[in-house]
């Protein structure tokens, strides 16, 4: 009998098809995507532990070295104080990060609770929700950015701008809000959902415990498709002077300020920084489309 | 007949090399002059401000006492006084005023004005703020015998006086405006000056039309202009390449004066000069442990004043080292002196040294502080960048906090700051004026550091009174030692100014200060 079970075991482990690995699929239906997520974990790991990547101090002034050109000593150059812009760039990449994935993971997650809640509510408060989400998105989101980041004064914690990270966070919660909302919609119309309120569960537990895990997707795919927003905005804030402050190390300030006086004796000052933020802005982009590939059911048919 | 022929041509080069100069120096009457101001006056009043840009804003809207003659600075000259004459013991100043002066609104200008306007600046009364109120404190009397008259009697004997009655800052208020609200220049223009107020709107510009009573008959040339603030150098300097604005009067840096050059050529002007003005580092010495003179001083010496003015200066307006008087001006501390004194060695690795051991003797070896800093870009950035570099290497952490000009000088003067970099806006070269800032306190609005200290205002009195020049400068140079010892507040550089123009504006005259010559009186465009 027992060796009969253990035959049966066998016979099924050998038929059932085997669970493919997530990751490998992910880099073999992808490829791009794979190569953008290695772009954007260098610049984590830059932003992670700087100080193990980084040949100088980002801060440090040297004026025996103004504006040296890209060299063994400065592959990047130097900027108008003598500092190496490369050991710059490195620690500009945690100013990008930390803003870039706060603002986005604020924005978003309030973004999706209120989407959630305007498709699950319905009626007067849906309107009442989508009629305030619409005028946020009448504002191109820089303009909505620069308001907010003029009136609200700044505080830093720990050396990172709080009112800058709400004042990018704001721009990006109607558009998070309009998307998943959609998604919302088509789960909040189910029997499950309907047997929850039947079951007399509460209007936050229905929608944290069974529609927010149903709109995952949306929310990952606008969450990292918004960090490569929120990385560009801080910069543009930067460099209008609304961002930051020097001398921090943070790409858009890099391109403001000297580099604006200097930046046809030293193109370096602003070309490097610049293809800093391209990149990543781009890896971001990337890395979302391919997510949104992925995680879409109609790529799986 | 060689010789006649030589000299005949001599005349013909004369003639031709002056001729079209003397046309093209013929004012021309009209037109609009759109100028750029870096930053937006926090107020309208003189007597209150001490930046520019109240006095870029307001200076065409009024008329002072008396005035520099710019071209040949530092004489004076009378403004609204056509004569006066100072008494042989020195006590007694009396001023014959212009007749026929109205102020914009229409009201007659007499002695009485000057007397109000005086009255204001040496005893302001309660909510009004006269920031060199301690210049004034030597008058005892103001009489008014005539509507064109007015007489200044003083207490002692003051050497500086007649720079003081000079000052660009001294704008002539209406008495009548002044008793229905003595705080009304805070947000009202009624001024004698060649231009009429038009507008302002906050964040983009100040407009002013031509003053058709003004006093000065054929003045001003201009019929209107506009101050647009421009507070980023690089839109000013695109404004000013692109034609949208002609001049920005204060100053800009040596890399904005070669890109400048490179863009316009000929029709630029550009004029130098070494500049009244000096970035100081300041301690609010009622907040720990910046009241303690070790974490002071230890500050201080930490800075590498001799290596940061070779670098600053290629990159920004700030240049020369120097103490409280500016450096190559008469009175001024010899280098070999000031070396002596702590925040201007040349070893700067002892300097270091000493500094880390007074923080560690005063328990602060891990200090740390914000800097508060304008956010005008030249030279306020680059001096806090170099600061903030500066501290690092003795292990001091600073977070640089920067703000618009009104949050900036309102929270040093309520106290709101642990350290900053301040100002000195001086307008010549006498000490008097410059040593104003460090008096006490408790009687002065213009120290931001909020210390009392008796032998600094003992030393300035001294000074004050000296008409012996060496003795005058062993004075000045006793109140730099004390302060500097203390560390209350130092100067960190001496600017240099360099201003761009385009050609086409006429009649402007430069000088060491940026607060002088602004009511545009005598510009024109030469268009």
């Amino acid at each position: 009998m027992a060796n009969a079970a253990t035959t049966m075991s066998v016979n099924a482990a050998v038929t059932l098809p085997k669970r493919p690995n997530p990751i490998l699929t992910f880099i073999r239906q992808q490829p791009m995507g794979a190569v953008s997520f290695v772009v954007i974990f260098i610049m984590m790991f830059a932003g992670l532990f700087p100080q193990l990547v980084a040949p100088y101090d980002p801060l440090g002034i040297d004026f025996a070295q103004i504006l040296a050109a890209p060299s063994w000593d400065h592959l990047f150059g130097t900027d108008a104080y003598g500092r190496d812009i490369l050991s710059r760039i490195i620690y500009g990449s945690r100013t990008a990060l930390v803003i870039g994935f706060s603002s986005s993971l604020l924005g978003s997650s309030i973004g999706a609770v209120l989407g959630i809640a305007s498709a699950y509510f319905g009626g007067r408060v849906d309107n009442w929700i989508q009629r305030f989400v619409d005028i946020l998105l009448a504002f191109p989101i820089i303009v909505l950015a620069l308001v907010v980041v003029a009136a609200i004064r700044k505080t830093v914690i720990y050396g990172v701008d709080v009112n800058l990270i709400i004042a990018i966070a704001i721009p990006i919660i109607p558009r998070v809000a309009r998307v998943v909302r959609a998604a919302a919609l088509s789960v909040s119309v189910m029997p499950y959902i309907d047997a929850a309120r039947a079951a007399g569960y509460s209007d936050s537990r229905i929608i944290f415990r069974h529609m927010a895990p149903n709109v995952v997707a949306p929310f990952l795919i606008m969450f990292t498709a918004f960090i490569a927003q929120a990385i560009l905005l801080e910069a543009s804030l930067s460099f209008l002077g609304l961002g930051v402050t020097e001398p921090t190390a943070a790409w858009g300030l890099m391109l403001s300020g000297n580099a604006a006086d200097f930046y046809r004796e030293a193109p370096w000052m602003v070309i490097f920084p610049g293809v800093a933020i391209s990149l990543a802005v781009f890896a971001f982009n990337l890395f979302g489309d391919s997510l949104r590939d992925y995680l879409d059911p109609r790529f799986k048919t | 007949m060689k010789r006649l022929l030589l000299g005949l041509l001599g005349v013909a080069a004369f003639l031709l090399a002056a001729g079209p100069k003397a046309e093209a120096q013929t004012p021309k009457r009209g037109g609009n002059l759109n100028f750029a101001i870096s930053a937006e006056t926090p107020h309208y009043d003189c007597h209150a401000s001490d930046t520019y840009a109240t006095l870029h804003f307001s200076s065409p809207f009024y008329s002072t006492l008396l005035r520099y003659n710019l071209s040949k600075f530092p004489d004076v000259e009378g403004d609204l006084a056509k004569s006066w004459t100072v008494s042989p013991d020195k006590l007694t100043y009396t001023f014959t005023l212009h007749d026929g002066v109205k102020f914009h609104d229409g009201t007659p200008f007499t002695s009485a004005d000057i007397k109000a306007t005086y009255d204001r600046l040496r005893n302001p009364p309660k909510g009004v703020v006269s920031t060199r109120k301690a210049t004034f404190a030597d008058i005892d009397s103001i009489e008014t015998p005539n509507p064109t008259t007015v007489i200044f009697k003083l207490k002692a004997v003051n050497s500086s006086m007649l720079d003081h009655f000079a000052s660009p800052w001294n704008c002539v208020y209406s008495a009548k405006d002044l008793a229905a609200d003595p705080t009304s220049p805070r947000t009202k223009i009624n001024g004698t000056g060649p231009f009429v107020f038009v507008e302002h709107v906050k964040g983009s510009h100040v407009a002013g039309k031509r003053n058709e009573n003004y006093f000065k008959k054929g003045l001003p040339y201009l019929d209107s202009y506009r101050g647009i603030f421009t507070l980023q150098a690089a839109a000013m300097l695109n404004a000013l390449q692109g034609g949208q604005v002609l001049a920005e009067f204060r100053g800009v840096s040596p890399a904005e004066r070669d890109r400048m050059i490179a863009a316009m050529g000929k029709n630029l002007r550009v004029e130098e000069s070494s500049w009244t003005l000096n970035l100081l580092v300041l301690f609010n010495t009622e907040k720990p442990p910046f009241n303690d003179v070790r974490v002071r001083r230890a500050l201080l010496m930490a800075i590498d004043r001799w290596g940061g003015s070779v670098g600053l200066s290629k990159i920004s307006t700030l240049r020369a080292v120097g103490g409280v008087v500016r450096p190559g001006s008469p009175l001024a501390t010899p280098e070999a002196e000031l070396v002596k004194l702590p925040g201007f060695s040349k070893d700067i690795k002892a300097a270091r040294a000493e500094a880390r051991r007074l923080l560690k003797e005063a328990g602060q070896e891990h200090l740390k502080f914000t800097l508060w800093n304008r956010n005008l870009a030249m030279p306020y950035t680059p001096a806090g960048v170099f600061l903030v570099d500066q501290w690092r290497q003795i292990g001091v952490e600073v977070e640089h906090k920067q703000s618009d000009t009104a949050p900036y000088i309102a929270a040093m003067q309520s106290g709101n700051y642990e350290v900053a970099i301040d100002f000195s806006n001086l307008f010549n070269d006498d000490p008097t004026l410059s040593l104003t800032k460090f008096l006490s306190a408790k009687n002065n609005p213009l120290n931001l550091a909020r210390y009392n200290d008796e032998e600094i205002d003992k030393y300035y009195e001294l000074q004050l009174r000296e008409s012996d020049i060496a003795k005058r400068k062993q004075y000045i140079q006793a109140l730099e030692k004390r302060l500097f010892e203390q560390g209350y507040q130092q100067p960190l550089f001496w600017w240099h100014r360099i201003v761009l123009t385009n050609k086409k504006v006429m009649g402007w005259k430069m000088s060491p200060s940026h607060n002088l010559g602004q009511d545009l009186a005598e510009v024109w465009l030469n268009e």
